[in-house]
């Protein structure tokens, strides 16, 4: 992984609990941003995004980093031509990756089942919450779009993957930004332009909460891996804003009723709001270009 | 399938059913299952929802490597085929699914350090895959001798831009809807044991498709009864 020298650096470390009867539950939001002109190699790429999302606190749980690569601008067909059936989208393309590092429960080698779930999760999140309109991708119709590779990388597994790369993803694409790019009529190549790059449209906040569930009658939010693993069944709701859910994540576990789903929804609810008062305090706390 | 030397069972049942609290939108697809068409697996059926066909199989309980051998239950495996190309994320997302629906209620504490395993190949997709293949590998379950605590089932829900509910959608349906719901409810107390959905929707909406597959999964849970009814009762 190329490192690039952090020249500045803000992070925001918050402190918010959830009280409940549920259980309490400590979540910190670290994001750190890249200053992306001064101290730079040429031939890196300035539209790199990162941020790391650290939850419960001290103890080093789930962190992320995403990075999105488009280093490769610089080469002939380096963007992709848009698919076929879509002229006018681009494409955003997720990858989960649990390595070694993260668990012992990880080997190196092709991305195992845990790691394929987690990216189909991420898809779909992205495709449900409509979080930026692959419309906006599109730099020609038919011939040049954005391709956006969103890697999630872990580098501590302590339970509740999904909420983190939630969080990873969300504030990582809030840093995105890319160079305009036109198209010479002359030689039908693209051309960069660095100096002049804007953010991403983000329409919608989505985020993860999840429970782990045992034997149908206890819920415990934001489940440590010890508690996933003994737990016996998962679910996670996926919430924006508006209260409109993207997904409703149960894969398989012993039942729930009707009321005790009522009961997740509205602890989703407050969750959102937590994490949503947090992004903005620590977005609106960065140094700006 | 036809013709063949084990006794199998071939039900037709129409369950076109018109309940729901909406009106014409809210009836179930003809469905249709027949169990026991393969000879090697332990058990198998095959569903049909409309067009949707989805063919299971399964072994078990049988040997189980080391490596993943649970001390005190049956570990329990599903394979998914999709019907053209090779098996990709989405298909393995849709195996966890099932495993962990399979793993709530099949009893693997009967049978520790063995190995239970589903095999599903999509016969054909028009709508509802997910649902069928629920349906199907419950029906081959059953067909195995697999103890269970309870049969499940599949039912899916797609919600148009005005919000009007519609059950087992077709394909078009699926991707003309604004969401689409799929649920897997157990048949002792119909509780939620899976749900995987697409699209955007409101609390309120979601509550209103899990009452509407609860109603449902009765005529599903009917089904399965009658038509095990109808086997056991000829042999």
């Amino acid at each position: 992984m190329r490192e690039t020298t952090l020249t500045s650096s803000t992070s925001t470390l918050v402190h918010t609990t959830l009280p409940s009867t549920y259980q309490v539950v400590q979540s910190v939001l670290k994001v750190l941003k890249r200053n992306s002109s001064a101290g730079r190699r040429g031939g890196d790429t300035q539209a790199q995004a990162r941020a790391q999302a650290q939850i419960r606190g001290r103890k080093m749980a789930a962190g992320f980093k995403t990075v999105e690569p488009l280093e490769y601008y610089r080469r002939f067909l380096e963007f992709g031509a848009p698919p076929t059936d879509a002229p006018d989208k681009g494409y955003v393309v997720p990858n989960v990756d649990l390595s070694p590092l993260c668990s012992w429960r990880f080997r190196s080698g092709p991305p195992g089942e845990e790691a394929q779930v987690a990216s189909q999760f991420i898809a779909d999140v992205i495709e449900n919450s409509q979080i930026i309109q692959k419309e906006d991708l599109c730099i020609s119709s038919g011939k040049l779009a954005w391709v956006l590779y969103c890697d999630l990388i872990c580098l501590n597994h302590d339970g509740n993957i999904l909420d983190a790369c939630t969080f990873a993803l969300l504030a990582a694409l809030k840093n995105v930004q890319l160079p305009e790019v036109t198209i010479n009529e002359e030689t039908a190549l693209a051309e960069v332009n660095l100096k002049k790059k804007s953010y991403l449209n983000i329409r919608t906040h989505p985020v993860a909460t999840s429970f782990a569930v045992f034997d149908d009658t206890l819920l415990i939010v934001d489940p440590t891996e010890e508690e996933e693993h003994l737990a016996t069944g998962t679910l996670t709701v996926v919430m924006d804003e508006e209260g409109k859910l993207c997904c409703l994540h149960k894969p398989g576990g012993s039942g729930l009723t009707g009321a005790k789903l009522q009961d997740c929804m509205s602890r989703a609810v407050t969750r959102h709001k937590e994490v949503k008062k947090l992004m903005d305090e620590v977005f609106k706390s960065m140094k700006p270009k | 399938m036809e013709g063949a030397m084990q006794t199998e069972s071939k039900i037709r049942a129409d369950s076109r059913t018109e309940p729901g609290p909406r009106g014409p939108g809210c009836s179930l697809r003809h469905f249709a299952c027949e169990q026991n068409l393969l000879s090697r697996p332990d058990g198998s059926a095959s569903f049909l929802q409309g067009d949707t066909s989805v063919l299971a199989g399964v072994y078990g309980p049988a040997e189980v490597k080391i490596s993943k051998e649970i001390f005190n239950k049956a570990t329990l495996e599903v394979i998914l085929r999709p019907k053209t190309g090779l098996p990709g994320v989405a298909e393995k997302s849709r195996e966890r699914l099932i495993r962990n629906t399979c793993e709530a209620v099949v009893l693997g504490a009967l049978h520790p350090r063995t190995s239970i395993t589903v095999v599903l190949q999509v016969v054909s997709d028009a709508g509802s895959l997910l649902a069928c293949c629920l349906n199907a590998a419950c029906m081959a379950l059953v067909d195995a001798g697999v103890p269970m605590r309870a049969l499940f089932c599949g039912v899916t829900c797609a919600l148009d831009s005005d919000g009007t509910l519609m059950l087992d959608p077709t394909a078009k349906q699926e991707k003309e809807a604004r969401a689409v719901l799929t649920f897997a409810l157990d048949s002792v107390e119909r509780k939620l044991l899976m749900s995987t959905t697409k699209g955007l929707y409101s609390d309120a909406e979601l509550q209103q498709c899990l009452a509407a597959a609860q109603t449902a999964s009765t005529h599903v849970f009917r089904f399965y009864r009658e038509s095990l009814q109808r086997r056991y009762s000829k042999s």
